[in-house]
């Protein structure tokens, strides 16, 4: 059995446990309303997954977040270049990264509340979250640039276009990609919730929202699992997108 | 092609170069030939503007400028054929030539491994095959002969000479024979200066 089905199958096999574990939890508790088993929570999700409100709700959602998560990696990226370059930029953006890092989500998602009006504080907050994770993850894949291979590139005076494909680029993307792995996660969590906060329409957060207010538990689950799904699923092809075609080189 | 003049760098407390002043025409070759840490290879890290000196000036009219380092300074994530070719395009189509090169260096059978599969001596030949395929107008070489055998030392001195033959040459060595070989013209460290 070669490595890679044998680590499909562990997953598998962890999977199936946990699911094993919940089912067996809910039938100890034996109330939909305080714990539905992932059975129900599946069937409740197929039927959503029926209804075109459903992928309407996704699709705005994703848009709203994945459009946060986009604008603030590569602002964040160009950020990253600019304060390592100056250090006067550094020494002005790194205490304002910092406090962003330390500030609690829900103050920012109250404030963006009042600054900009619902619709557009899912976005802002996404943005704020994946903004410092990339910005320290590029700063630091910047600073870990071979010294020698630069010079090599000044030497031979080779064109800034080929530097930063064959010398930066192969140099920051394992840092960009751990940045994307952890801003995603992060961005869209702290997105949903900005959506639950502030319920805009056509939103996951808003219908996890009405789901907590009228008690219905097994949808609650059924929409939480479509967070993450889609947050997996997005994942992959991000990642995939920055390992280039061939997975292993730039 | 290559104009030191008056040339002062210091290390904190340490004078390294002291009105240092050199001239190489096109296609002269000079070797540096001095103890360590006399200051050879912070003189070829100026004269390739690597690093500013204290006092002097320094200009350099050549076009093509190719060095070979004391360390090979190969990209870790590309093969030794990709190595060369780096120098030469970002495109497919001058890998022959990248080849061709590493083919002159005895290097064929390794254009397909990563620097971290090759010896020391190999990656050094890599960089030698790199540095050649520009056609350098001036090649700067600091030590490049080390980690290689007698027999591969001498065949590599003899690529090295031939292909560069139409290059100015600046190079740093402890060997009268490599001086010999490429033909410089020797200028030994004495007094605190080079001579």
């Amino acid at each position: 059995m070669s490595p890679a089905v044998r680590k499909l199958f562990r997953t598998l096999a962890v999977l199936l446990f946990w699911l094993l574990v919940w089912q067996f939890a809910a039938l100890r508790v034996g109330q939909e309303l305080l714990l539905p088993s992932p059975v129900q929570v599946a069937r409740a999700l197929y039927a959503l997954s029926r209804t075109a409100e459903f992928w309407l709700t996704v699709g705005q959602s994703l848009l709203r977040v994945l459009s946060g998560i986009v604008l603030a990696a590569l602002f964040g990226v160009l950020l990253a270049f600019l304060t390592h370059k100056s250090p006067l930029a550094s020494a002005l953006f790194s205490p304002l990264m910092t406090l962003v890092k330390s500030t609690p989500v829900a103050s920012f998602i109250i404030l963006a509340l009042v600054w900009l009006g619902r619709g557009a504080v899912p976005l802002f907050i996404a943005a704020l979250m994946v903004l410092p994770v990339v910005w320290s993850n590029m700063s630091a894949g910047l600073r870990g640039i071979d010294p020698q291979l630069l010079e090599l590139s000044r030497v031979y005076r080779l064109p800034k276009a080929r530097v930063l494909r064959r010398v930066v680029w192969p140099s920051v993307r394992p840092h960009l990609r751990s940045a994307l792995r952890s801003a995603l996660g992060l961005g869209w969590k702290a997105g949903i919730a900005a959506e639950v906060l502030t319920v805009p329409p056509y939103s996951i957060g808003k219908r996890i929202f009405e789901a907590k207010l009228y008690l219905e538990t097994t949808e609650l689950f059924a929409w939480t699992a479509a967070v993450i799904l889609l947050s997996l699923t997005i994942e992959r092809l991000l990642l995939r997108a920055v390992d280039g075609k061939d997975g292993t080189h730039a | 092609m290559l104009e030191l003049q008056n040339v002062s760098l210091r290390y904190g407390d340490r004078q390294v170069l002291d009105g240092c002043s050199l001239r190489l025409e096109a296609g002269e070759r000079l070797a540096l030939m001095g103890p360590s840490g006399c200051g050879k290879t912070t003189l070829l890290r100026v004269a390739l503007s690597l690093q500013s000196p204290d006092s002097g000036t320094v200009s350099c009219a050549a076009r093509r400028i190719a060095a070979v380092f004391q360390e090979p300074r190969l990209l870790p994530w590309r093969t030794a054929e990709e190595n060369v070719n780096l120098v030469l395009s970002d495109r497919e189509d001058t890998m022959p030539e990248a080849l061709a090169w590493l083919r002159k260096l005895e290097l064929e059978d390794a254009r397909g491994l990563c620097p971290a599969e090759l010896s020391g001596g190999m990656q050094q030949r890599v960089s030698i095959a790199r540095a050649l395929a520009v056609k350098p107008e001036l090649l700067v070489l600091d030590e490049p002969f080390k980690a290689m055998d007698d027999a591969l030392h001498e065949r590599v001195l003899q690529t090295v000479a031939v292909s560069s033959k139409n290059a100015a040459l600046l190079l740093v060595t402890h060997s009268e024979e490599e001086a010999r070989a490429l033909s410089c013209r020797v200028l030994r460290w004495q007094d605190g200066r080079f001579a």
